[in-house]
């Protein structure tokens, strides 16, 4: 079972790493999105400060979520997936693998990224630890869960839209502790609180968003 | 499941005259049985809220006292905490019908699901609405981005959601039970909704009706809060089993029951 889950997430990884540009592509979104905000409200120095950790989250947010048809789509066109949901091993270890290559893709490099961009809204070293470490369980929940929203809209018609409009909503609860976490440092409380809810977040999509996705495949394949 | 099905189905395991005194629950089940029972239960269901709605308007805007803080202004919570309760109980409705369906796979439960999704997208609206001609007056703003507000505002994307998924897959039984994978993740908000005003310290008040205390406000104030809902819920099942009915004609057309109904001769 660990050998499939490790042979999966191998699998997609070395399909990514083959296509570099696909890979890159979510992360210059990430940083474009973060520095239009600066262009759009304007360069007052407070003003930005203040709205920095709801920039930068919304903004992982974001890119996470467009790349969420990366996980099945292919697959899915190809018949790949219908034949890892025929095999001997269970489909919600496959779907970690998948899951998980797709963090390492999009979630990691974000939460690698971030600090560069936080430094460029001036945020002091605390809250930079508490916003890497708030995406680093963050963006882990936000694959988990956006797992789902692509698997229930699997070959629909205009079904990254309609994946947008299931996972956002669910999204939120991420977006509302990730966020807090580094403004309570900024407002001079710990982020603690807020991180461990994050991390209960992860911890609770881990063990359920699984079974869900799993279970939104075998419906899509029927 | 016909009543020759259901007699031998007891047959096995208790004495014919026991089978025939225990009520067959599973007998509506079927839609061509349903859909009379449906039918009949409507009119009744309607003249209920139609009833109840009266009598709570009628406590709510000329019987219960003015508030001693808010004025008169506070009158729209007779609209406003039962469409909010509405709402939330709903979609757990929704999503415990969606389950049962992904479960038992009962085309029955999965079209129930389906047809409460509008009518809690609409008391969610209604909420939010009557919340905020609440506000104006009372906070000084329509919206503010406070934790309930927000959540119930999810609440509505989530129907939104729901509905827009099972618009988008052609195939209906497949829309079924992946609009029940959505509900069923979706259902960990309404415990968010329920607890924000307790968890986070918002602007939005508490609950207004405590099981534990003494009730904080006039009993005529309860009581039109509790005709209100009371009579939201005879709406909600009036409407949901006219949907429900529509979709069951929709969906058993090619069957000679839904033939016969549609062309009004037995």
């Amino acid at each position: 079972m660990i050998r499939a889950f490790v042979c999966v997430a191998r699998r997609d990884l070395a399909l990514a790493l083959r296509r570099k540009s696909d890979v890159a592509n979510t992360l210059v979104f990430f940083v474009i999105v973060t520095s239009l905000f600066p262009l759009g409200v304007g360069p007052e120095r407070s003003l930005l400060h203040a709205m920095a950790p709801g920039i930068l989250w919304v903004a992982a947010l974001l890119a996470s979520m467009l790349s969420l048809a990366r996980i099945f789509e292919p697959d899915f066109a190809d018949g790949t997936l219908e034949q890892l949901a025929l095999g001997v091993e269970p489909l919600s270890v496959l779907v970690i693998g998948k899951i998980g290559a797709h963090w390492l893709l999009t979630g990691l490099p974000l939460t690698l990224i971030s600090p560069i961009l936080a430094l460029q809204f001036d945020l002091q070293p605390l809250a930079i630890l508490a916003l890497c470490g708030g995406l680093l369980a963050g963006t882990a929940a936000l694959s988990l869960i956006g797992a789902v929203g692509a698997a229930l809209t699997l070959g629909l018609r205009g079904g990254g839209v309609l994946a947008a409009l299931l996972v956002l909503p669910l999204y939120i609860p991420v977006l509302i502790f990730g966020a807090g976490a580094v403004g309570a440092v900024e407002s001079g409380l710990g982020a603690q609180p807020h991180l461990l809810l994050l991390g209960a977040f992860f911890l609770t999509s881990l063990a359920s968003a699984p079974w869900a996705t799993a279970t939104a495949i075998r419906i899509a394949l029927d | 499941m016909t009543t020759r099905d259901s007699d031998t189905y007891y047959s096995g395991n208790a004495s014919p005259s026991a089978a025939k005194h225990r009520i067959h629950w599973f007998h509506y089940a079927s839609p061509q049985t349903f859909y009379p029972l449906a039918g009949r239960l409507i009119p009744w269901f309607a003249a209920l809220a139609v009833l109840l709605g009266a009598a709570g308007m009628y406590v709510g805007f000329l019987v219960a006292p003015t508030d001693a803080q808010q004025g008169d202004a506070y009158r729209i919570i007779f609209l406003h905490v039962p469409a909010a309760w509405m709402s939330m109980f709903l979609y757990v409705v929704m999503a415990f019908w969606a389950g049962v369906g992904l479960v038992f796979n009962t085309r029955l439960s999965a079209m129930l699901a389906t047809a409460i999704a509008p009518t809690g997208a609409m008391f969610t609206f209604l909420a939010l609405w009557t919340g905020s001609l609440w506000g104006k007056p009372t906070w000084g703003t329509w919206w503010v981005w406070d934790a309930r507000l927000t959540s119930e505002l999810i609440l509505l994307f989530l129907y939104f959601g729901f509905m827009a998924l099972q618009a988008a897959i052609d195939d209906p039984r497949r829309a079924d039970r992946a609009g029940a994978v959505l509900a069923l993740v979706g259902v960990i908000n309404v415990p968010i909704i329920y607890f924000s005003v307790i968890w986070w310290n918002t602007l939005h008040q508490g609950a207004s009706i405590s099981m534990k205390s003494a009730p904080t406000m006039a009993m005529t104030m309860l009581l039109g809060m509790l005709l209100m809902a009371l009579c939201f819920w005879m709406y909600s099942i009036a409407t949901i089993l006219a949907r429900v009915r529509c979709i069951l004609l929709e969906r058993e057309r090619h069957t000679d029951w839904c033939m016969t109904e549609l062309r009004g001769t037995p």
